[in-house]
């Protein structure tokens, strides 16, 4: 077995709007590794893209531990915390989130102008397949052409996990597809670790590993024998 | 360059509009600055090194003749470290080619060539020859103003006899900034002319050989000014001294520390304004994109950047404006800066203007704008910058919109809905709707003060000109006649009526307080001249009794009632104590007034008058002038019908340039707010309007909403508007309060009306220009867009 990239221990959150308690996670135990590409499926409300976002550093736990690598996250400053995204986490969310007053050569750039050891701008579009639309701004690509420059903003930073919150939410099947793809690439080819968080169950089918979230806890985890390629996808 | 920096640039340039609507605000404060500011240490950097370099006196008194023999004894005095004896004197002047006298004051030169204090400057030829008879230099204005070239010959009625007078040279003296004739109103280099002429010939001419009728001094720094002046007027009493004075009471002087007074008025209340304008909107503004860039700040934060790279993002946006703002304000500055130096040379004549302090003065006005800026866009920035990354990301919860008293008020009222949306936006951000309605009324105010310069100064010229001073012009005598020279003056071709007047210098005291000014006399029933007080009311004055300028009386702390003690500085100088009968509200001058009778019987002479007023007939007028001209005893006349077309002229221009100004200013406001709150609320609401006309509702229902929102705030901040311009106006009058003199508070209702009026059409217009905006509001691409 490789090594955990993450390990949980009894991770909780509470949202506390003041007037009710929200117990966004229950005390998840959990280990993701290295190079491999999990898919976190579960019901909406029930906590995924909490624990993303702890993962992530976005956000703090209320209660447990939460390491990466050999680094405990929780009790991290903010300072600290901006320095572990900056090094170490590529984020991809299910709205693009692309900078409109820049092209899709500058929004990966906006990467690569902090991080330590990037890649060119123009590479990483290559590998999500936009090397021809680098000086086009947002509203002239499709979603799909959107979304994929958010992967490319993602990994130009050789970052050590991606962490995708639906990614292909906002996407049609065959645009989809094309995100997959490119996701699949990185971590076949950089060997990015990768979480994605669907609502899509057929997409589990390329994933190395399917966690099933229920009320905030781990309803399961099973390993695919088997991995089907993007292509074979429908939905 | 770095991808954020990029976002900035471009974020920059699609924010053009309201980000230039905001930079010509800052513009205006920092032009206001540079104007004012600039103006008043150039103005202030001449005069010192003008009075020092030039050595200008600290003390100055006249009598009517001292021996020289006294003056060992004047400079004993502690205190005193340089003193000048000379001979001054007021002549009439015959100018070549034309009929209307001019006045002549006559300043000796000592016989060693150059005085050592009041060292005129030589602008050209030379001072003349201590030996000459016939040799003056004169005042360079006067020269130009009457064309004369060196060599010119004009003939000056001295003391009597007709002398041709050739100019060596023309000069600049600090005695003469701003250079006023006796009775004028204003400086009028053509009629008015200052004469250096060497000692020998102006002592001979005045009777003054071996004696002296004019005197200054310097004083040693940290003499006590109050001591030397009362040793002064000790020793100079017994030959007709009429009180020494410092250069507080100098009229040059005078005029211009009145004039740079005005300006740091003008430096403390203008720029506050428009950075303070320019600040809310900045904060406004930026406020605005931070909300809408939520996701992208969440985003930015995400992908590793720090909060101070992010606050930094931001404040940069509003240092981009600023920036724009101040190079504007600079520009503006400059020109508005050379247009009143320029404005300056026409009334004050400096050899040199120092702008020694220039830079700085930009430095500082560019430090001030950054600084609004930078305060107006803190707040939002820091805020910006802590927002939680994975809050950013998610769509800002809806804002809440309670059931309130006010609701129930509107449902009361049974409006609208569109009138019920743009009441529940104002409530819903009353921080927002107070900073715009603020904006709205410093434009107001800064109008409305405006154009009661205007209300202030029709009435002054009211007052002055159509109520108090109704005569063509004023017949100065040289001394005091007996009161049979006004007969003589009616005899003079072209006179249609002649009133006399006598006018005495006087020291007025009542306790430890003390105050020099003229004591007035006229016959109860003048027509030509009257006393007139500030609310247009002739005063007439009793009897045995003394009537005083409410400032005057103000300043010996004495009111209607007390005994005023009264010391005439001429004749035999008597003391007598007189009851202070009434007081009066004075514009132009300050003076105390007696009747005519009492006048004289209390001096126990014959009636006498100084002084005729005269009505003339235009069509004979150049006999008048000719005729004048030849007469001894009259030292020259004031014309005061030429002296109120020119007062006039000179105010309506000055005036008008200010309203422009002001104009400008008011209407950069108006659009900056409005525009730019109109801005945010159709980006706030482009969903809610697009859903609306989704509906059914018409654009001009639509568009009422917004405009509707923008003129609600606007008329709400009328009052207030009002208000502030009032205290604005006030803090100018204050600021102007001088013994020279007094701008009246007057309130005219149309001030109001007429401010109101523009600022709501300007605003009007500024929604309207964003109303055009929802017209093209594309309805398909508004709903799909997520907010
Ligand atoms: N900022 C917040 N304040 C209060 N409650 C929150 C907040 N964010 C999430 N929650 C609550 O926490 C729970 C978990 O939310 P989370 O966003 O993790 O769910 P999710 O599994 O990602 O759902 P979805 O599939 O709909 O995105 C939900 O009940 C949600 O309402
Ligand atoms: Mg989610």
């Amino acid at each position: 077995m490789p090594d955990a990239v993450f390990r949980t221990e009894g991770l909780t959150k509470v949202y506390d709007t003041g007037t009710v308690k929200v117990q966004a996670l229950g005390g998840v135990d959990l280990a993701l590794y290295e190079g491999e590409f999990a898919v976190l499926l579960g019901p909406s409300g029930s906590g995924k893209s909490t624990l993303l976002n702890i993962l992530g550093g976005l956000d703090t736990a209320t209660g447990g531990h939460v390491w990466f690598r050999d680094r405990d996250l929780t009790g991290l400053k903010d300072r600290a915390l901006t320095a572990y995204r900056r090094d170490h986490v590529g984020f991809v969310f299910q709205f693009y989130n692309l900078v409109a007053s820049l092209t899709a050569r500058e929004n990966v750039q906006l990467v690569t102008d902090v991080s330590r050891n990037p890649m060119a701008p123009s590479e990483a579009l290559d590998m999500v397949g936009l090397g021809a639309r680098l000086d086009h701004f947002p509203a002239e690509l499709s979603g799909g052409e959107q979304q994929r420059v958010a992967i490319a903003r993602a990994i130009a930073k050789r970052p050590d996990v991606l962490l995708c919150d639906e990614p292909t939410g906002a996407l049609d099947s065959k645009t989809g597809v094309q995100v997959l793809q490119a996701l699949k690439r990185v971590n076949d080819e950089l060997g990015t670790a990768t979480v994605v968080i669907t609502h899509n169950v057929a997409i589990r089918k390329m994933a190395h590993r399917v966690i099933r979230f229920q009320d905030g806890n781990i309803l399961s985890t099973e390993e695919n024998a088997a991995r089907i390629d993007p292509a074979e996808i429908e939905w | 360059m770095h991808a954020l920096d990029r976002k900035l640039l471009r974020d920059f340039v699609r924010l053009w509009a309201q980000a230039l609507a905001i930079a010509l605000v800052l513009g205006c404060g920092v032009a206001a600055l540079i104007t004012s500011f600039g103006m008043y240490q150039t103005l202030g950097d001449s005069r010192a090194a003008y009075y020092d370099r030039n050595r200008l006196a600290d003390i100055w008194a006249s009598a009517r003749r001292a021996p020289r023999t006294l003056l060992p004894e004047l400079a004993a005095i502690p205190g005193i470290r340089t003193l000048e004896a000379r001979t001054e004197g007021l002549v009439t002047l015959d100018i070549p080619g034309r009929d209307q006298g001019a006045a002549g004051q006559v300043i000796s030169l000592p016989a060693s060539g150059a005085p050592i204090l009041n060292v005129p400057l030589l602008q050209s030829g030379r001072l003349p020859d201590p030996a000459a008879r016939d040799e003056v230099a004169v005042n360079a204005p006067f020269a130009r103003a009457n064309g004369f070239a060196l060599g010119d010959r004009f003939s000056a009625n001295i003391n009597g006899t007709r002398r041709e007078l050739t100019i060596t040279g023309t000069v600049l003296s600090p005695e003469f900034v701003y250079t006023i004739g006796p009775g004028a109103m204003m400086p009028d280099n053509k009629t008015f002319g200052i004469l250096f002429m060497p000692d020998r010939a102006a002592a001979a001419a005045f009777d003054m050989t071996g004696a002296f009728n004019s005197l200054t001094a310097a004083l040693y720094p940290g003499a006590n000014k109050a001591e030397v002046i009362e040793a002064v007027d000790r020793l100079l009493a017994p030959y007709g001294g009429t009180g020494a004075y410092g250069r507080d009471r100098q009229i040059s002087d005078s005029f211009v520390s009145s004039e740079i007074d005005q300006l740091w008025s003008m430096t403390i209340i203008l720029p506050p304004i428009f950075f303070g304008v320019a600040a809310f909107l900045v904060n406004m503004v930026l406020g605005r994109i931070v909300a809408l860039e939520r996701p992208e700040i969440g985003l930015l934060k995400a992908l590793g950047y720090s909060n101070r790279t992010i606050a930094a993002h931001y404040l940069m946006l509003a240092g981009l404006t600023a920036l724009v703002g101040i190079l504007l304000g600079w520009g503006a500055g400059a020109w508005l800066a050379s247009g009143l130096a320029k404005l300056y040379a026409r009334f004050y004549d400096f050899p040199y203007l120092i702008f020694r302090g220039s830079w700085t003065v930009y430095a500082v006005g560019g430090l001030l704008g950054l600084a609004a800026a930078a305060f107006g866009a803190l707040r939002v920035a820091l805020a910006a910058a802590r927002l939680p990354p994975a809050l950013a990301m998610q769509p800002p919860a809806p804002p809440r919109f309670r059931r309130g008293l006010t609701d129930r008020l509107m449902a009361w009222l049974r409006l609208s809905q569109p009138a019920m949306m743009i009441f529940r936006s104002i409530t819903r951000w009353p921080f927002r709707a107070a900073t715009s309605a603020f904006g709205i009324a410093m434009a107001v105010a800064v109008l409305a003060a405006a154009s009661f310069f205007n209300d202030a100064m029709d009435k002054m010229m009211e007052v002055t000109f159509a109520l108090a001073n109704r005569q063509d012009a004023m017949v100065i005598f040289t001394s005091t006649l007996p009161e049979r020279a006004v007969d003589e003056v009616a005899r003079l071709p072209g006179v249609i009526a002649v009133e006399g007047q006598l006018v005495e210098p006087v020291l007025l005291r009542r306790g430890q307080y003390e105050k020099h000014t003229s004591l007035e006399a006229r016959r109860p029933d003048t027509d030509l001249s009257r006393i007139v007080g500030g609310s247009g009311r002739v005063v007439s004055v009793p009897p045995g009794g003394l009537v005083l300028s409410a400032r005057v009386a103000a300043q010996i702390h004495a009111s209607a009632g007390d005994p005023v003690e009264v010391e005439f500085l001429s004749g035999r100088r008597e003391v007598l104590t007189l009851p202070l009968t009434g007081t009066i509200e004075q514009y132009i001058g300050i003076a105390a007034y007696i009747d005519y009778d009492t006048l004289n019987a209390l001096r126990r002479q014959a009636p006498r008058v100084s002084l005729a007023n005269v009505t003339l007939d235009p069509a004979t007028r150049r006999d008048f002038d000719r005729a004048v001209k030849d007469i001894p005893a009259i030292a020259g006349t004031s014309m005061f019908s030429d002296a109120r077309r020119a007062f006039q002229e000179t105010i309506r221009q000055n005036i008008s340039v200010t309203a422009t100004v002001y104009l400008v200013l008011a209407v950069l406001i108006t659009v900056g707010v409005t525009y730019n709150g109109s801005r945010i609320q159709l980006s706030e609401r482009a969903r809610e309007l697009a859903s609306l006309r989704i509906l059914g509702f018409s654009r001009g229902e639509v568009s009422f909403i917004l405009v509707g929102e923008a003129m609600v705030l606007a008329l709400i901040a009328q009052p207030f508007g009002w208000l502030a311009g009032l205290g604005i106006a006030w803090a100018f009058t204050q600021g102007l309060d001088s013994d020279l003199y007094q701008v009246p508070f007057v309130i005219v209702p149309a001030t109001f009306a007429r401010a109101s009026l523009i600022v709501l059409l300007t605003a009007l217009a500024s929604a309207l220009v964003v109303r055009r905006r929802i017209d093209r509001l594309d309805l398909v691409a508004v709903m799909k867009t997520r907010e």
